[in-house]
């Protein structure tokens, strides 16, 4: 049996990305809450650098930075691919986990640290939006998932996209990603939460609201 | 007759770090190329074609098909001619050491760099004691990481994070000069050595600018050259 431990925080979108690509690859592992604010000297220890989570632990080895945790075990468990086999679509596949990296911070900004002055939030929201443009026409285009007809790391990088930005959009009022603006996104959205492996692991829809709630707060 | 189709083309700028980075991974692994340079100032129409979304070098040009940002680049040469030497290590965990330094440069040190050169008084010392505080880190990853020294130093050859390093660092002097700072010294060993011997590296010194361009180039980006 294989030591794997898994620091995270239950609220936390980048765990959870962890969490779904060892679900998916049936990989089983110990899962270990981390409090919040830096207390955990255990969190200390194996992540020093960003002192965050998530944060895999195998074997005694630390792994830090969701993203390349995801390569790591995609690397050492290579059943149930999460990656294309062709070098090509594997780039394109590493493009797009960089574009929506890239975004994120503008995306949930735009809920949890938004602009006071109106004409600052009209571009920063018009900026949000042309990114999610690229998303739609370029990223999914008319694939069902990033991944293809299943769900690869791409979906899973974008997966803070579904019910997290869901939670911010229901506490602003702010609909960013709306159906009649961006379909294929809106449809990523709700067939990616369908996903089994998914549906069974996110975090409290209401409870997270709450913590989003607050966290919001925290900022204002 | 020749496939044209399988040429390698890659678009860059001379001074482009990431540039840099590509074509040191195309030299080390020995596979012919056709460079362009382009205008970053005025963008060629087969550079918007290739990378319409983010419109930026370097762009490798593959089977007549694009990729694009530095690090993608080098994972896809690596794969593609998976011949050594090898950019990235094969045991997974060392690969996610050097994914984890190499995302450490571009998204703390590399978006820090710029900025310093174009502040002034407090703010600058600040912007200088921010960067330095990222080299300390750096060092003390490398000594837990990669405690016996580098392959390079033992006769084997370079890697991605030579590469990354050694374009970032090989000029550190001009960057000294123009910013009057001394940010990578004797204070980090292990970095200073590491750098100071990849800048001995023959194919670091024929494929990256010479100090004196660099002092140039960094002068004008401080005080650009107004318009006649």
């Amino acid at each position: 049996m294989e030591d794997i431990k898994v620091l995270g925080f239950w609220s936390s979108p980048y765990v959870h990305r962890v969490i779904w690509a060892l679900k998916l690859k049936g990989i089983s592992y110990e899962y270990i809450e981390v409090e919040r604010h830096g207390k955990s000297q255990l969190l200390r220890q194996s992540n020093p650098v960003y002192n965050k989570v998530p944060v895999l632990i195998h074997g005694g080895k630390s792994i830090a930075e969701s993203m390349v945790i995801l390569q790591y075990i995609e690397d050492t468990w290579p059943h149930n691919p999460l990656l294309p086999n062709d070098p090509y679509d594997r780039a394109l596949a590493r493009f797009w986990i960089k574009f929506g990296e890239d975004s994120i911070a503008s995306i949930t900004d735009l809920f949890m640290r938004p602009s006071k002055d109106e004409k600052e939030r009209a571009i920063e929201i018009e900026k949000a939006q042309e990114t999610l443009q690229v998303m739609e026409e370029k990223g999914i285009g008319e694939k069902k998932f990033f991944g293809g007809n299943n769900i690869g790391m791409v979906d899973l990088a974008y997966g803070l996209l579904c019910h997290w930005l869901e939670g911010l959009e229901e506490i602003t009022g702010l609909k960013l990603i709306d159906p009649s603006r961006f379909p294929r996104l809106h449809a990523w959205t709700q067939n990616f939460k369908q996903v089994p492996v998914i549906k069974e692991n996110l975090p409290d829809y209401e409870k997270l609201v709450v913590h989003l709630q607050w966290r919001r707060q925290q900022y204002m | 007759m020749e496939d044209k189709l399988s040429e390698v083309v890659l678009f860059g700028s001379w001074y482009s770090p990431y540039t840099s980075r590509v074509k040191l991974a195309l030299k080390l692994k020995g596979i012919p190329f056709k460079y362009v340079e382009e205008n970053l100032s005025n963008k060629s129409e087969l550079l918007l074609k290739y990378n319409p979304i983010h419109k930026k070098v370097p762009v490798l040009l593959h089977n007549g098909m694009p990729i694009c940002e530095s690090l993608i680049i080098l994972e896809y040469i690596d794969e593609v001619w998976n011949h050594a030497p090898k950019l990235l290590p094969e045991d997974p965990y060392q690969r996610s050491r050097v994914r984890f330094w190499a995302n450490y440069t571009d998204q703390k040190i590399m978006p820090a760099s710029y900025p310093l050169l174009l502040l002034k008084g407090e703010k600058k010392q600040k912007a200088i004691e921010d960067m330095e505080e990222m080299q300390r880190v750096l060092e003390e990853g490398i000594k837990q990481d990669f405690p016996e020294q580098f392959s390079f130093f033992n006769g084997k050859t370079i890697g991605l994070l030579d590469i990354f390093m050694g374009v970032n660092c090989y000029n550190y002097k001009a960057f000294h000069e123009v910013t009057n700072s001394e940010i990578i010294g004797p204070k980090n060993p292990k970095i200073f050595m590491w750098v100071n011997a990849l800048k001995e590296h023959p194919l670091m010194k024929d494929t990256l600018p010479p100090h004196d361009k660099v002092v140039a180039m960094l002068k004008t980006m401080i005080a650009p050259t107004p318009d006649v």
